[in-house]
């Protein structure tokens, strides 16, 4: 006869799942570290878009394309209209909330990714999140430009009339259909002002260059607006250098900053910063060596190349400092110095701001921050949230609600 | 401290338990016949180490000429896995795969009859 289970004894299962339950133990870390008493924001944090497609489809303006995107996805199959991309997030299965968050329950009358997105949110001590999709992040390598300016405006559309609308703590900066520049400032003016925009999104993977005079008027209108432009990383393993790799650890760990490394070397010895000195540049998901890198090799060949960017009237490393850097993935070498230097060649006590990305394999929690040796408590609070709270223009007050540690029950 | 787990005939082949104990939670495996205690919470991030996936280590097959030839697993070497973020211990040690240097807090496992106990 079976025994019964004592109370401090529990099975682990496999065919359920709850956002706040895999999480207590951040809303464990989230309590002795006293997170409600300070604004956390996070400013890079997902969602799974492809699960909502049905109703993001719906919001497609071309009668055509709606028709393709809707019979692609009923039918499955062996094609669908936004492909998809080679990847193994994952790890085989190892990172179980994939492949178990099917399994979620909730209820209630708000969209289930408000319901899912608040709890992780809760658990891990965030007051306002930054959501961003996931299968689109690879959007722009797509071959057809009107494709992913379709699915641009019904995601934006679908996600402020869903989402932010219903939802104070969940804010955004949208997609922007960056290979069509006209479609581009067309989403700037008709979205700008909609309610949790807090600025604009463009995925790292693609082929424009930002300096094309073509986006020109777009930064200018985002920098009259007051509204920052972001890079959001990502890896296109199609790429001819980056097919060179042949494993995910290595298309992932080159190709999450390789994008942003070019749009940024460009963004720099073009002038831009001296053209658009007022718009806020935040880089998102390349973690923060790249910068400490790439600020020193490119302030070495300035000394030497000034006439390859006339327009700076300072080195590159200096405008890069006073752009913005989400933390994740943050790198966390050996010797705490060595990020310590790091954080000091990024002027990160007002220009990193933290990030989880969450649900994503590699998130972090608040602790890679909080828990760092060389900060203070005031420049722990200002990357964890005050300095995305000036950015975004938030409310300085703690919202959130951490549930009950298992210890503490 | 002895904490009563369960019965041994109630673990399934590599089926394992969470304790909660005054040092924190346990997690308790049995594979192979034998029992393996661990603190659950991961050293990477402080996850719960011992709720993940079960999975034998990954080995690359280098042949004699020491070309590639694929990969497979190594079922002598079964790890178990943090979900949060894939960091994998050796079943048998707790030795953190990641970082050999780095070890899961290890408890006692005390068998008595058909009881199984750990020590915390």
């Amino acid at each position: 006869m079976k025994a019964k289970t004592p109370d401090n004894v529990r099975e682990v299962r496999f065919d359920e799942f709850s956002s706040s339950d895999s999480l207590i133990k951040a809303a464990e870390q989230a309590h002795k570290r006293n997170y409600k008493d300070f604004l956390i924001v996070d400013v890079d944090s997902h969602h799974y878009e492809s699960e909502s497609y049905g109703e993001i489809f719906k919001f497609i303006d071309n009668p055509v394309i709606r028709r393709q995107a809707l019979e692609s996805a009923s039918r499955g199959g062996r094609s669908s209209m936004l492909g998809g991309s080679v990847g193994y997030q994952d790890i085989g299965g190892r990172i179980t909330r994939h492949w178990l968050r099917r399994h979620e329950k909730t209820e209630g009358p708000e969209h289930r990714d408000i319901t899912t997105t608040l709890r992780w949110m809760d658990a891990m001590g965030v007051d306002y999140a930054c959501l961003f999709p996931t299968p689109m992040l690879f959007l722009g390598t797509h071959p057809q430009v009107e494709i992913e300016v379709a699915m641009a405006r019904a995601y934006n559309r679908w996600l402020c009339d869903t989402i932010l609308e219903h939802e104070p703590r969940i804010i955004s900066m949208l997609y922007l259909p960056f290979n069509d520049p006209e479609a581009t400032y067309q989403m700037v003016k008709d979205f700008g002002h909609r309610k949790g925009v807090k600025g604009f999104m463009v995925t790292a993977p693609r082929y424009k260059p930002v300096h094309d005079n073509a986006y020109m008027k777009t930064y200018r209108l985002l920098e009259e607006m007051g509204l920052p432009i972001s890079f959001h990383a990502a890896y296109n393993w199609n790429d001819q250098s980056l097919q060179l790799t042949n494993r995910f650890i290595g298309v992932h760990a080159l190709g999450f900053m390789w994008f942003n490394m070019v749009h940024m070397t460009n963004w720099v010895v073009n002038g831009l910063p001296e053209r658009f000195p007022k718009l806020k540049v935040m880089w998102i998901e390349s973690g923060l060596t790249w910068a400490y890198s790439l600020m020193q090799r490119l302030d070495h060949s300035y000394k030497m190349r000034t006439s390859d960017c006339p327009a700076l009237k300072r080195k590159p490393s200096e405008y890069m400092r006073e752009m913005y850097f989400s933390s994740q993935p943050m790198e966390m070498p050996d010797d705490p110095s060595i990020l310590e230097a790091t954080f000091k060649m990024i002027n990160a006590e007002t220009q990193l701001v933290w990030s989880s990305d969450y649900p994503h394999w590699d998130f972090d929690l608040p602790g890679v921050i909080y828990d760092l040796p060389f900060l203070n408590e005031q420049s722990k609070r200002n990357i964890l949230g005050g300095n995305a709270a000036k950015l975004f223009n938030l409310d300085p007050k703690p919202v959130k609600n951490i549930p009950t540690a298992r210890s503490l029950k | 401290m002895e904490i009563f787990v369960a019965k041994k005939s109630e673990f399934k082949a590599s089926d394992r338990r969470i304790v909660q104990s005054e040092r924190g939670e346990i997690g308790v495996f049995h594979h192979e016949g034998g029992f393996y205690a661990y603190s659950n919470t991961c050293l990477h991030s402080g996850g719960p180490a011992c709720e993940g996936v079960l999975m034998p280590k990954v080995v690359d097959i280098i042949a004699e000429d020491r070309t590639y030839q694929g990969q497979e697993f190594d079922e002598s070497e079964m790890h178990f896995v943090c979900p949060w973020h894939g960091w994998e211990y050796d079943i048998k040690t707790g030795q953190s795969i990641g970082d050999r240097r780095q070890f899961l807090r290890k408890f006692e496992v005390v068998e008595r009859g058909d009881d199984v106990f750990v020590i915390a």
